[in-house]
């Protein structure tokens, strides 16, 4: 079988530009949930997130572009660019492809025009709003920046489309429809019409994200983007590639049970399905990033899930959120905790989950409060389970 | 007035229980009415549109006590409470 490896990562996040960035700032544990700064944000009950402070459009985009691409779209551009300067090839061509993930798509600019004809009255909206705002502009425009002409599309699956997104590339490679993926995920969701839908849910924290903790209120949403290319084992050793990961096994479930609520047996059977994919046992595992989102529904359910397909392996293994960190990047969530992985992988350094005040007797594992370990990993999981009940987990193993 | 005040609470449970007014006791829990956790969201919304206030609820620990949702009974005495407390 074709083997998949990772040879160019990029991101932005209120973690920091770039990935190097964003992965010291996972080891250091540091907080980038802030007060959030927007038209309307008084009206809101919630008030805090991820927010990527400071980020000026201008000095990345020229007006031309800036008309095209929306903010879900610029920090998808910003991510690829890194993550192909890094690999060093030239991925023009029809075997290549690009598969992102976002839930929300081009909401900013929904938010925006919906302002103008609702509350200013306007008649009239820019002509090119829906190219703008359409879910599947961010991996539009990395096919045309990068002359990508193979398999390209968008995987919408809520908190899990990354994870979705980088399995479906995984796959592509896998199956020799394409040599190079560009894959991951991009979400800007911090608007008012975005987080004024979401505090309907009365699952959002007004203070802070802490999953696993016994004090935890709840998720908070944060954005931007990660970008990797996959590229096929043989195609990288052949050019000299740096590999920085391989991607070793991929597997999706859905619960067929509740539209919000998590399933430990859908969780359960996701988890399973990636190791038996990866052919590696539970014991080889030496991290998990959780989805981990700071809801009791959730952390709990997803500790008994790796309860049950860990068994006494369970104990040993650590597991973090760094959603702690940078938020619930929604769409773009699993792309930029993928990072969490590599850097387990490649430094031996586990991200910790911030905010970690007091135990759950329910997550009772090694959650890494608060400050990093050091272990020496050379197998990771990455958790995403969505809305809808539609799960996604990824396996990684060290550079072969 | 918190004859009425009860009323609409039942009236807005019964909705969401599928059942007519009376057949919610006010001794009834939501688990016991078939109200999930979504038609619990969906009940806190209808009260703050209907009565005008902002419940402090938070799906996270719908266990606390800012908000107590233990029975019919007690989501009337909370309303109660907030609506007057809002006069």
């Amino acid at each position: 079988m074709r083997r998949v490896v990772i040879t160019g990562m990029g991101a932005v996040s209120p973690l920091g530009m770039g990935a190097e960035a964003n992965m010291r700032a996972m080891g250091e544990g540091c907080p980038g949930i802030s007060d959030l700064a927007f038209q309307d944000v008084e009206r809101l009950d919630i008030r805090i997130g991820g927010q990527i402070h400071g980020y000026d459009e201008t000095s990345h985009f020229s007006r031309q572009e800036i008309t095209l691409y929306d903010r879900f779209t610029q920090f998808a551009v910003l991510a690829a660019r890194e993550a192909v300067a890094q690999a060093g090839l030239d991925i023009a061509g029809e075997r290549s492809g690009v598969v992102l993930g976002t839930s929300g798509g081009g909401l900013n600019t929904q938010n925006e025009n919906f302002r103008k004809v609702f509350e200013a009255g306007k008649n009239r909206v820019h002509p090119l709003v829906v190219p703008r705002l359409m879910n599947n502009a961010a991996a539009s425009h990395l096919s045309m920046l990068h002359g990508i002409t193979g398999p390209s599309y968008t995987v919408s699956t809520a908190c899990a489309s990354s994870n979705h997104a980088m399995g479906q590339a995984f796959q592509i490679i896998r199956a020799g429809m394409a040599d190079t993926m560009l894959t991951g995920g991009s979400e800007a969701m911090l608007c008012f019409g975005g987080i004024k839908a979401w505090e309907g849910l009365r699952v959002m924290s007004k203070e802070a994200c802490r999953p696993f903790s016994l004090n935890r209120s709840g998720m908070v949403q944060g954005e931007g983007a990660a970008v990797f290319v996959f590229e096929e084992l043989s195609h990288a050793q052949v050019r000299g590639a740096e590999i920085l990961a391989e991607v070793a096994g991929f597997a999706m479930t859905s619960d067929a049970s509740d539209i919000v609520m998590p399933n430990v047996d859908g969780a359960a059977r996701a988890i399973s399905g990636a190791l038996r994919d990866a052919r590696l046992a539970p014991e080889s595992i030496g991290y998990i990033n959780a989805h981990g989102t700071g809801t009791a529904a959730n952390d709990r359910a997803e500790c008994e899930a790796v309860r049950r397909v860990f068994g006494p392996a369970a104990q040993g293994v650590r597991i973090s959120s760094t959603k702690s960190m940078h938020g619930h990047l929604i769409g773009g969530t699993g792309a930029v905790e993928l990072l969490a992985c590599i850097l387990a992988l490649r430094e031996g350094v586990i991200a910790p989950t911030i905010n970690f005040d007091m135990p759950d007797p329910a997550c009772d594992l090694n959650v890494v409060p608060n400050v990093a370990q050091q272990a020496g990993v050379s197998a990771t999981l990455s958790n995403a389970f969505a809305f809808g009940g539609l799960n996604a987990v990824l396996a990684l193993r060290s550079a072969p | 007035m918190a004859n009425d005040i009860a009323n609409k609470v039942i009236a807005i449970i019964a909705e969401q229980a599928m059942l007519t007014p009376e057949e919610v006791s006010p001794k009834a829990t939501l688990a016991e009415l078939n109200v999930d956790s979504l038609g619990l969201v969906e009940t806190i919304f209808a009260i703050e549109e209907r009565f005008d206030i902002q419940v402090p609820f938070n799906a996270n620990a719908p266990g606390d006590a800012a908000f107590d949702i233990s029975s019919v009974q007690s989501i009337i005495d909370a309303v109660e409470k907030l609506v007057n407390g809002a006069e």
